[in-house]
């Protein structure tokens, strides 16, 4: 980071925290609202006035005021620790995404690989919190989604490393710089990949075995209440936003669009948010796969896939040199 | 000092307390616990070092794949919550271990320390990028990077060959 001033430091930092609070509860208020309208109901109307804005804000404050319990069996500070182990390498790595080429809050030589990492990470507070709790029904949790991650990272870094390839760099803003049209067809099937790999890792439906309600309560979250309970929740909408807008940087080109030069920022959030609502779409028409169902599509299908689509770039950064 | 060598010091002592917590505790999951701190702060060493690369991988490697296993390993099989006095290891194996251990360091600082102080190299403008080390290990150090993946392959196939013989065994018994 040199050439940098603290003052620029510090400000970078309170606007990618800025961007790490707003965005998930966009997202959020998004998913009420669209749940609602697709199963013809209104969701939450009230709180704010104009059709619920506030229901989030409200329900933050709802927290804040609910005793914070630990159970008496449980690992204290692995316990309490949790939900900060989750919640921090979204954080870091909404930090490395840009939205533009100068609209970045840390810039990275290596950065969509920094993201891999970092996503990766967060599966600890899952674990240690499913652990923590001394209930069985959070340590199933907490093994479907260990499970889970260790299945879905493959496909998911062999298609970044697709798309690397076709860019000749690791950086993702060179990545969305190398971008074409041309590359929606290309990379099509390795986005594919990426995408129900992406929900996959976030535990979203159809993936959402490690917090099914209806056979282990919430999974590792069952015993938390509160503000953590609440940083679980922020850490699930921290990762479609994440995951939303890397996808929109490694396979819809960022920021590319008509008038990229001074409004590609708006492109690249407008790309995510409709990555978002498709996320959401998701959740309100698909059932739960079964566990053995699910590892069989990373393995059988996903894997393969991702494989064909690294070949398919290599030939093509081959044949175009 | 510079910010740096702060920085340093401060990530360096929190890996070394780390691994010795990690040896040091009978909780069973603290110990993984602790030795994915020494892992992330090691791979802080490398990126203060200036060696991005080295310590996103470091991340990608140990702190999101091995450490991520081992616990699950250990969740899946035996981790009760609290200490466990059976894990002890007695007074001659902490002997023998710490030897092991001295004589490492030893080692390690015979080759390293006569090194320190004839050459500087400047931090803050890095020369060592990502395509420098990509074509390194892709052009110089292409034949040890292959036989190393072979190495891994044959690993992969014959942990594989194992459970599948441990299974076939079963069935028939």
């Amino acid at each position: 980071m040199s050439g940098l001033t603290w003052l620029e430091v510090v400000l970078r930092a309170v606007a990618v925290l800025a961007a790490f609070l707003v965005l998930p509860l966009l997202v959020g208020q998004t998913e009420h609202k669209v749940m609602a309208h697709m199963q013809g109901r209104l969701g939450p109307m009230y709180a704010g006035g104009f059709h619920g804005w506030a229901q989030l804000l409200a329900d933050g404050i709802k927290f804040v005021q609910k005793e914070d319990v630990v159970p008496a069996r449980a690992d204290r500070s692995a316990f309490r620790l949790a939900p900060g182990v989750a919640l921090v390498p979204y954080l870091v790595a909404l930090a490395v995404i840009p939205l533009a080429p100068g609209v970045v809050g840390a810039k990275v030589d290596a950065s969509a690989l920094l993201v891999l990492a970092v996503i990766g990470v967060g599966i600890i507070g899952t674990l240690m919190a499913g652990w923590a709790s001394a209930n069985k029904y959070s340590l199933l949790g907490a093994m479907r989604a260990a499970a889970q991650l260790v299945s879905y990272e493959l496909p998911m870094v062999l298609v970044v490393a697709s798309v690397a390839l076709a860019a000749g760099t690791l950086s993702l803003v060179g990545i969305a710089q190398a971008w074409t049209p041309w590359w929606l067809l290309w990379q099509l099937p390795g986005a594919l990949v990426f995408f129900v790999a992406g929900l996959a890792e976030l535990q979203r439906v159809p993936f959402d075995m490690p917090v099914a309600d209806s056979e282990i309560v919430f999974g590792p979250y069952t015993e938390y209440t509160g503000l953590r309970f609440a940083f679980f929740l922020l850490a699930e909408y921290a990762g479609i936003v994440v995951m939303a807008l890397l996808f929109a940087v490694l396979f819809l080109g960022g920021w590319a669009g008509p008038w990229a030069a001074t409004v590609g920022w708006l492109w690249t959030l407008l790309k995510g948010l409709v990555l978002a609502v498709v996320v959401i779409w998701f959740r309100v028409s698909w059932p739960r796969l079964r566990e053995d169902q699910l590892q069989r599509l990373a393995w059988v299908w996903l894997v393969p896939i991702a494989l064909l689509q690294l070949a398919v770039t290599a030939v093509g950064v081959v044949m175009m040199r | 000092m510079t910010t740096r060598d702060i920085v340093f010091v401060v990530v360096g002592v929190i890996t070394a307390l780390s691994g010795l917590l990690a040896v040091s505790t009978r909780h069973v999951v603290h110990a993984a616990l602790w030795l994915l701190v020494c892992l992330g702060s090691l791979a802080g060493c490398y990126i203060v070092l200036g060696q991005e690369l080295v310590g996103i991988v470091q991340l990608l490697v140990y702190v999101g794949a091995i450490v991520v296993l081992v616990l699950f390993a250990l969740m899946l099989t035996r981790a009760p919550i609290g200490p466990q006095p059976d894990i002890d290891a007695p007074v001659w194996q902490r002997v023998v271990a710490a030897l092991l251990g001295a004589a490492t360091t030893a080692l390690v600082a015979a080759a390293t320390l006569p090194v320190i102080g004839q050459q500087s190299v400047d931090l803050d403008t890095p020369v060592v990028t990502t395509q420098q080390i990509a074509s390194a290990i892709f052009g110089t150090w292409v034949w040890p990077f292959e036989l190393l993946s072979v190495l891994l392959l044959v690993a992969l196939v014959g942990a594989f060959a194992v459970s599948r013989v441990v299974l076939a065994r079963r069935s028939r018994s």
